[in-house]
């Protein structure tokens, strides 16, 4: 047969649980083979045992039919693998051909001889179309540009087997089309790709073939070709999902939150972390806040809760100017507020879960009397919450935060959010890391608040998630809103440019 | 100690499991250096160190009242890390509070019966709870390190204490604080009846049951009130604690004015003891601070924890007492104590890698 690598029957345990429980995996020459599975699921798993990070307990690993042991990233480098990570492993004040030498550089009486690299480098760049500038710092290229230089690092090490660890993550569209397009080049070449992700359009657009892992299983090898996307969602997850979001029309009212002329400077001077923001959010209505990571969104959010001062501006939530407001003020004012980082602001991770669920209301009388806390009350509360919002941990509300999954700890905050009845509801990156089950759980929770008039501003870094979920949609670019789009009126590459920052100015 | 043992595992039984297991690894390390010391003795010595608190109702009582400050000063530093804070200036805040203790006590004499010890202990209190807020001040407002400012307050806090008390309340016979008045000395409570050896009273008095009622009620400040949520959601986490409105900065100035009063408290009950004990003007930081955080360690910062873990170190202090009838000199007895103390120490904050090691011997099996 014609496999590239074999991973055969892997099995790899870790205590208390099977990461990989006999995973067969074959890579043909010369195809895109995608390895699909949610988070936890074992992909990484399988791809550090290909690297010989992990010994698995029980399987063979074979290059072009013969068995072979790799003990190490050495090992896997000298049989012809390499990986773009999904964090991309460059040294950033290095120039692009330092990049990608390092490590394997040409020397000559110990000195660096970097002509032959720099030719080789060239010649590469040319066959497969990665353009780039050899004498740029990575710190000055953008995030597509820096992928490429990851590319050639692979290409320029001989590589014939390249696995790309969630590659799309933090590209905009066009960048997305154009690795595609670098991807089929490669192959087309004679290498063999092995394409991680959880993304089924991206595995409908390049992929040959396709694997999918559940729970650390192996539930099959299909054709992509032959196989609707319905299908592998549903072998991803094990259960039908419905991938389209069903929404009856938005109908907005009065406005609920009010922005005028934000401004907040940077700690070191020069340019503004955001520059004059002005928009509305009304009952009814969810306005996504779309845009690559890193584009004044976070700040924006924190902003309006209160958590970082603005310089000048105004917010104002039904009428009333919060701008001088606490963060407390402006919670029990009627704001609430999901954060982009559940460990880091959602959860107290120490606290056991009714803790938790009561961190934005402990202090209202019916959870305490003379400063006292009411235990029972607090309990049967988080029982009720439980429940109704079906959060699922080992010993109900006395289950420490910390010992939950992802999923349900974002269940956790988003309960404890919507059930204090909010008038304005902003929810940062609500489904990142969640998996496709818990997705359609959190868009039908928001699509729910929305139809109680709720005012709903989602930040999302997913373009489907942009698309499908909001009615309004503002793109922001450096600190600044570029554009106001209808998520109905407007294409994938239209949001795209926006969020590039090369579409025109502000159309609304 | 077996009483101690129990005790624990009845309260908090997995982590007393690993407090007990900690104190058994630092006497292990004790006994090893008494060997190596002087092997003929050693098991005598250790013997003594382990009985020595039994060995009548008057060590007993001695055991509770060298308990009684390190419990203060474990109480402050425990409940500082519960919130997030290394207070390691429980020594500074002692001293002041024992000055203010000893000066309303020997200037105070007016004050009626039972309220001037009242008086006295309140008056710690104040300057302890002033010591502690300077670094809180500091940390909340101005972001400097409690640490750093702690260290500070310490010195700070001796070198005025020995400068002031040669100004208002020195003895310069001998070369220290005067002895407080007869009625600012804290009430025995019958303890000098329970705790002696025919004549032999102890210095056993009731300030032992005020710094289990302060557990007590640190206790219940941590536990139940919407103050400890608070406080320890910061100590948890502060982004936490911030996105959810919890104003971080005063839960730091009053988590260090909190445990500056309890160290301030211990400063107190030490020197209004009535057991001749007095400020001596020497440059030495009060150890009592420092055994505060081998004791809130041991203790695993749980209040009630921190009263065995304080019986404990007094015990082996006491029974180090009798080692010198084993001609150990009084610095190497100082050593053994503070090999076990410190082995107990480690072996605890080693815990995480030890019940790995457990585990994975498990899994084989």
């Amino acid at each position: 047969m014609e496999y590239v690598i074999e991973m055969c029957n892997i099995t790899k345990e870790f205590p208390g649980i099977i990461a990989n429980d006999d995973v067969t995996l074959r890579l043909k020459k010369g195809e895109i083979h995608a390895l699909l599975g949610e988070n936890g699921a074992g992909k990484s798993t399988l791809m550090s045992v290909l690297f010989g990070l992990y010994k698995p307990e029980k399987g063979l690993i074979r290059k072009n039919g013969e068995a072979v042991q790799i003990h190490g990233p050495n090992d896997a480098t000298r049989l012809g693998i390499g990986m773009v990570h999904q964090h991309f492993k460059l040294v950033h004040n290095f120039t692009v051909l330092e990049n990608i030498v390092l490590g394997v550089e040409t020397t000559k009486y110990g000195f660096l001889k970097m002509d032959d690299a720099r030719k080789q480098v060239v010649e590469l760049s040319q066959k497969y179309g990665l353009e780039v500038n050899p004498d740029a710092l990575i710190s000055d290229i953008s995030v597509g540009m820096q992928q490429r230089v990851e590319i050639l690092k692979m290409l320029y090490r001989e590589n014939e087997i390249l696995i790309f660890d969630e590659p799309t993550a933090v590209l905009t569209p066009q960048e997305i089309d154009e690795l595609m397009k670098i991807m089929k080049g490669l192959v087309a070449e004679g290498k063999s790709i092995l394409f991680i992700t959880h993304k089924l359009n991206e595995i409908k657009a390049v992929a040959d073939r396709c694997t999918v892992l559940r729970k650390g299983r192996c539930i099959g090898t299909v054709d992509v070709a032959g196989t609707s996307l319905e299908e592998l969602s549903e072998m991803m997850v094990g259960r039908k999902v419905s991938l389209f979001v069903e929404k009856p029309e938005s109908r907005p009212g009065k406005v609920i939150l009010s922005v005028e002329g934000l401004n907040v400077r940077g700690k070191s001077a020069g340019k503004n972390l955001l520059s004059e923001i002005s928009f509305d959010v009304r009952e009814g209505e969810i306005v996504c806040l779309a845009g690559i990571d890193g584009n004044g969104q976070s700040e924006l959010v924190y902003a309006l809760t209160g958590m970082l001062p603005v310089d000048s501006g105004k917010v104002s939530l039904l009428g009333r100017d919060i701008s001088r407001d606490s963060i407390r003020g402006r919670s029990r004012g009627g704001i609430s507020h999901i954060p982009e980082d559940r460990h880091r602001h959602g959860l107290v991770l120490d606290y056991n879960l009714a803790y938790n669920l009561i961190l934005q209301s402990y202090f209202n009388p019916e959870f305490n009397k003379g400063g006292f806390l009411k235990y029972d009350d607090i309990c049967s509360y988080a029982d009720s919450l439980i429940e109704r919002f079906d959060i699922r941990s080992g010993q109900g509300a006395k289950t420490v935060a910390r010992s939950m999954s992802g999923g349900n700890q974002q269940k956790a905050i988003i309960a404890r959010e919507i059930d204090r009845a909010p008038k304005l509801l902003i929810a940062v990156q609500p489904t990142r890391g969640l998996d496709v089950g818990a997705i359609e759980y959190i868009h039908r929770q928001l699509i729910e608040e929305r139809g109680k008039g709720k005012g709903i501003l989602l930040v999302s870094l997913e373009l489907d998630e942009v698309m499908d979920i909001s009615d309004r949609i503002l793109v922001m670019y450096e600190g600044k809103i570029a554009a106001e789009l209808d998520p109905k009126k407007t294409t994938y590459q239209e949001l795209g440019m926006y969020m590039a920052g090369s579409g025109k100015e502000k159309s609304a | 100690m077996d009483k101690i043992q129990k005790k624990l595992f009845k309260s908090l039984p997995a982590d007393a499991l690993s407090s007990v297991a900690a104190i058994i690894v630092g006497l292990f390390a004790g006994f090893v250096i008494l060997l190596l010391s002087n092997p003929s003795q050693a098991p005598g010595g250790f013997w003594a160190i382990l009985s020595g608190g039994f060995s009548d109702m008057k060590s007993l009582g001695q055991v509770l009242y060298f308990a009684t400050p390190i419990i203060m000063t474990g109480l402050s530093v425990g409940f500082c890390s519960k919130t997030g804070l290394f207070n390691i200036g429980a020594s500074g805040q002692f001293i002041v509070g024992g000055y203010m203790a000893i000066l309303v006590g020997v200037k105070c004499a007016f004050l009626p019966g039972a309220l001037h010890w009242i008086a006295a202990l309140l008056a710690a209190v104040a300057a302890g709870a002033l010591w502690g807020a300077v670094p809180g001040l500091l940390k909340a407002y101005c972001n400097v390190n409690e640490v750093i400012a702690c260290i500070m307050m310490n010195y700070i806090g001796m070198y005025f204490v020995n400068y002031i008390v040669t100004l208002t309340v020195f003895d310069s016979t001998q070369n220290r604080s005067q002895t407080p008045a007869a009625s600012a000395i804290i009430p025995k409570m019958g303890m000098d009846l329970v705790f002696r050896d025919g004549n032999n009273i102890s210095s056993a008095n009731s300030g032992f049951f005020l710094a289990a009622l302060a557990a007590i009620v640190i206790y219940i400040i941590l536990e139940k009130t919407v103050f400890g949520y608070e406080l320890k959601a910061c100590g948890f986490n502060t982004d936490a604690a911030r996105y959810a409105g919890i104003n971080e900065r005063r839960g730091v100035v009053y988590s260090m004015l909190i445990a500056g009063a309890l160290s301030g408290l211990g400063g107190a009950l030490l020197y209004l003891a009535g057991s001749g004990n007095g400020i001596t003007v020497v440059d030495t930081l009060a150890a009592e601070g420092f055994n505060g955080i081998p004791v809130a360690l041991l203790g695993l910062n749980n209040p009630i924890g921190i009263i065995f873990a304080g019986l404990f170190i007094s015990y082996l202090t006491v029974g180090g007492f009798n080692m010198q009838l084993f001609n150990f000199a009084p610095q190497v007895i100082e050593i053994i104590i503070s090999i076990i103390i410190y082995f107990s120490a480690f072996a605890l904050l080693l815990k995480g890698i030890i019940q790995n090691i457990a585990k994975r011997g498990g899994g084989k099996k």
